[in-house]
């Protein structure tokens, strides 16, 4: 008789376990974040994105995610030859990982953009920065987010 | 059936020749995103400006595209050069055949 119940017990305890797993880390357990690769690889095509010169400036905590103000600066020498095409900002959890794209050319003088967005939870916001020269560079910041986007109903 | 709402331009009047000027522009909109739902469990369709476009004397010199993910009342700053006097022409395109224009006159010296 005791011996039937202990499987259950074991079970019971693991799923208790999870249960406590996903409350302490719930990025981890619903990301999204093949959404937003998938989002990325369509902008890069089959070029690899680099690591700097693109920085993006969001606070670092938002009470409420309606309304993030958001800030890219790619560094640039912005001439003829050697310009920022097109900056790209990607949020891993929101439910359409695209946020907007903005279209720049050598009379912009500089690349930054300011703009406001929405975020659905804490996450991990790109932005890729595309060049005159074809190449493409990233760079991120995360955030934590108190009060959502896009759940409550009308 | 087109629509519009109230946009507007921030911007110096007067600029030095080739200096950077700061461009501000926002827009009316709700930018309804098309993931809410109402209290009867309807979807809200998507109602967004899709479109900005920057034109100096004609010549496109910025656009940017939205997505539902920007927020409510699009502002967007960025930059230009000062090439010379004329007028900047500010263009929004949206869903639902949604337009507005905006045009603001620059005096480079």
């Amino acid at each position: 008789m005791n011996q039937q119940t202990y499987p259950r017990r074991r079970w019971l305890s693991v799923l208790g376990l999870f249960a406590i797993g996903s409350c302490l880390n719930p990025i981890s357990v619903f990301a999204k974040k093949p959404d937003a690769m998938e989002a990325i690889a369509k902008i890069v095509g089959s070029v690899a994105p680099k690591d700097g010169r693109v920085k993006l400036v969001i606070p670092p905590l938002v009470e409420n995610g309606n309304l993030v103000v958001l800030k890219v600066v790619v560094e640039s020498p912005m001439t003829a030859q050697d310009y920022v095409k097109a900056i790209h900002v990607i949020a891993e959890g929101n439910p359409l990982p695209n946020i907007f794209s903005a279209f720049l050319t050598p009379r912009s003088g500089t690349a930054n953009i300011t703009t406001r967005v929405r975020l659905a939870e804490t996450q991990r916001v790109w932005a890729i920065a595309h060049m005159s020269d074809g190449s493409f560079w990233q760079g991120y910041a995360e955030t934590l987010v108190t009060l959502s986007a896009c759940t409550e109903a009308i | 059936m087109s629509k519009t709402s109230r946009t507007s331009i921030t911007m110096p009047a007067q600029a030095k020749k080739n200096s950077v000027i700061e461009i501000r522009a926002i827009a009316q909109h709700d930018m309804e995103t098309g993931f809410r739902y109402t209290e009867a469990g309807k979807l809200v369709p998507r109602d967004i400006i899709r479109f900005f476009t920057c034109r100096y004397n004609g010549v496109e010199v910025f656009k940017a595209e939205f997505h539902p993910g920007t927020g409510a009342n699009p502002l967007i700053i960025f930059t230009t050069v000062a090439t010379e006097s004329g007028t900047l022409q500010f263009e929004w395109q949206g869903d639902d055949g949604y337009e507005a224009v905006n045009q603001s006159q620059i005096t480079v010296t």
